[in-house]
């Protein structure tokens, strides 16, 4: 198959998906409030389309932000740990305890510091992508070459010289690959915030709807999260392949 | 004449927790100015080690080290290595991967900015020439062979001019037609710089061709055993290694290293 035979098979297949799901519901005849049809999500999505706007608009907002943040802090947690071996003992343990703490807990310690809110939403979307990041980044600077080290370190390049010219490239192909993982990590830690804390974002709207029993509204809500994960995702792939394209050994 | 490297009684001693390896036995070498030493002898002698010392990514546990007259580490001696594996920078052109030590070693880093697109550059690319890279200049390593990767790799430890040049086992990696190409690279490099070179190797052959002298090490912990001169007069040719009186030194060789008594242990430290 020709690349764009390819393209063209996949986007084919992935429509067939949804008219696989459209027909299976009308054949067996599935009540809306328990699986939805396609096609009344996406009329759904369109009548209340203005109502949803700012709700999206809210969870978009905070997402970004703490996505802002948590790259800004999880590149520079990434170069210490991966930079010092002291740092590296210490941090790494650290990290890996609160990441494993399930995120819907530390939501009521935000609401309590901060209120409920937007703030919340922004720190849980902060903290839920950096470890990603620092892992990633960490690794692609603590994993150079023994030997390309030995070359540095017998030109008396100081430490500092060698991250920024090795260790940092070196890294830019796992940061923008964690990158990927992170916004849609990101994603989910808003929206987690808001259904708990928030009287706005998809979140706090999905939670509304389904205690209406509004399940093809609920429904919309998840179009437009994954709508917006698939977008972003593809921007990131694609400042990846832009910046870090030697990495996949593609012509320069 | 004081000679530019001089390892007075150096002794190694890895220290890996409780575990103490010596390395090497108190050893004496004196490299000349302009000289190209070979150095051979069985895995695990410690070949690597005296490279290591040389550079300065280790410290003696015992003896001295001068350079130049001076103890090494008095001032910065300017160091050349190459490793068996290339390991150039793949995001980086053939060409920015040579210049990478005119960015890093003093005085070339001071003027680094103002000079890499005009002075550095023709540097890098008269060096590149002389390898027969420069039609590669703007590539990137992976489009290179390993033989070519091998020569850009002998161009970033040359191009700064480095008052020793190091290489560990620079061509164990290629193939016999490759590596005798790039030994005679490699000669004609060192007769048109003069550098002075000390060179790891496990290829006999290698050694005889390349070498003025050629170091035998005992094996672990290790010492020299034997250190031979090669008169054959330069430029020399492949095609000599194939003589009756080359083959015969490279014979001697391996039997010394094959043959090597087991060095007498020195008192080893408390464990
Ligand atoms: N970092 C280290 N920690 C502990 N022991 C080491 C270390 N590096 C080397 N050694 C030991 O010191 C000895 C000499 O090592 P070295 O690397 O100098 O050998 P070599 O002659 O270069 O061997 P080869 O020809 O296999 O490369 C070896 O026996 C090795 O086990
Ligand atoms: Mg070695």
């Amino acid at each position: 198959m020709t690349p764009l035979q390819r393209k063209f098979a996949s986007a084919a297949l992935i429509v067939g998906v949804f008219a696989f799901w459209e027909l299976v519901c009308l054949i067996f005849g599935i009540s809306d409030l328990v699986l939805p049809r396609p096609s009344q999500i996406l009329s759904t999505f369109i009548e209340y389309a203005p109502a949803i706007w700012p709700h999206a608009w809210q969870t978009l907002y905070t997402t970004m932000v703490g996505f802002v943040f948590g790259v800004a802090i999880g590149l520079a947690l990434g170069v210490l740990i991966g930079s010092s071996k002291l740092a590296f003992d210490t941090a790494y343990p650290l990290l890996v305890g609160i990441s494993s703490i399930p995120k819907v807990a530390v939501v009521p310690i935000f609401v309590l510091w901060f209120g409920a809110g937007t703030v919340p939403a922004i720190l849980t979307a902060m903290i839920i992508c950096i470890f990603p990041i620092v892992v990633n980044v960490a690794t692609g600077i603590a994993t150079v070459e023994p030997e390309l080290e030995d070359v540095m370190k017998a030109m008396k390049a100081s430490k500092r010289d060698i991250l920024w010219n090795v260790g940092l490239p070196r890294s830019m192909p796992y940061f923008f690959a964690s990158l990927k993982v992170a916004i849609t990590l990101a994603f989910v830690g808003s929206v987690i915030a808001e259904t708990v804390a928030s009287n706005k974002g998809i979140g706090n709207m999905m939670m509304i709807a389904s205690s209406m029993f509004n399940v093809p509204m609920v429904f919309a809500g998840l179009l437009v999260l994954s709508v917006l994960g698939v977008a972003l995702y593809a921007i990131f792939s694609l400042i990846e392949r832009r910046v870090a394209g030697w990495a996949m050994r593609k012509g320069s | 004449m004081t000679p530019l490297v001089h390892f007075d009684e150096v002794c190694v001693e890895y220290d890996a927790g409780r575990e103490k390896t010596l390395a090497l036995q108190p050893t004496t070498l004196e490299v000349a100015k302009g000289d190209f030493i070979a150095l051979v002898g069985p895995s695990g002698c410690g070949k690597s080690t005296i490279l290591k010392l040389a550079s300065e990514l280790l410290a003696p546990t015992a003896g001295h080290i001068f350079f130049a007259g001076r103890e090494l580490g008095a001032e910065p001696v300017r160091v050349g290595m190459a490793f068996q594996s290339a390991s150039l920078l793949p995001w980086l052109s053939i060409r920015d991967n040579v210049m990478l030590p005119l960015k890093i070693v003093p005085p070339f880093r001071e003027h680094y900015r103002a000079k890499r697109k005009g002075e550095y550059r023709d540097r890098v690319d008269a060096l590149l020439a002389q390898v027969g890279l420069l039609d590669f200049a703007d590539k990137n390593p992976w489009q290179l062979s390993g033989g070519m990767q091998q020569r850009a790799n002998l161009c970033r430890a040359l191009v700064h001019d480095p008052d020793l040049l190091l290489l560990d086992e620079p061509f164990g990696a290629l193939d016999q037609f490759t590596r005798e190409e790039l030994w005679s690279t490699l000669q004609d490099l060192w007769m048109a710089r003069g550098s002075t070179v000390l060179l790891v190797t496990h290829d006999l052959r290698e050694a005889a061709f390349l070498a003025n002298r050629i170091c035998v090490m005992s094996a672990r912990p290790g010492r020299i055993i034997e250190d031979r001169q090669v008169t054959t007069p330069r430029p020399r040719q492949i095609s000599q290694t194939f003589r009756p009186e080359f083959v015969s030194i490279v014979e001697q060789l391996r039997e010394l290293i094959v043959h090597a008594p087991a060095a007498p242990q020195i008192p080893e430290a408390a464990q």
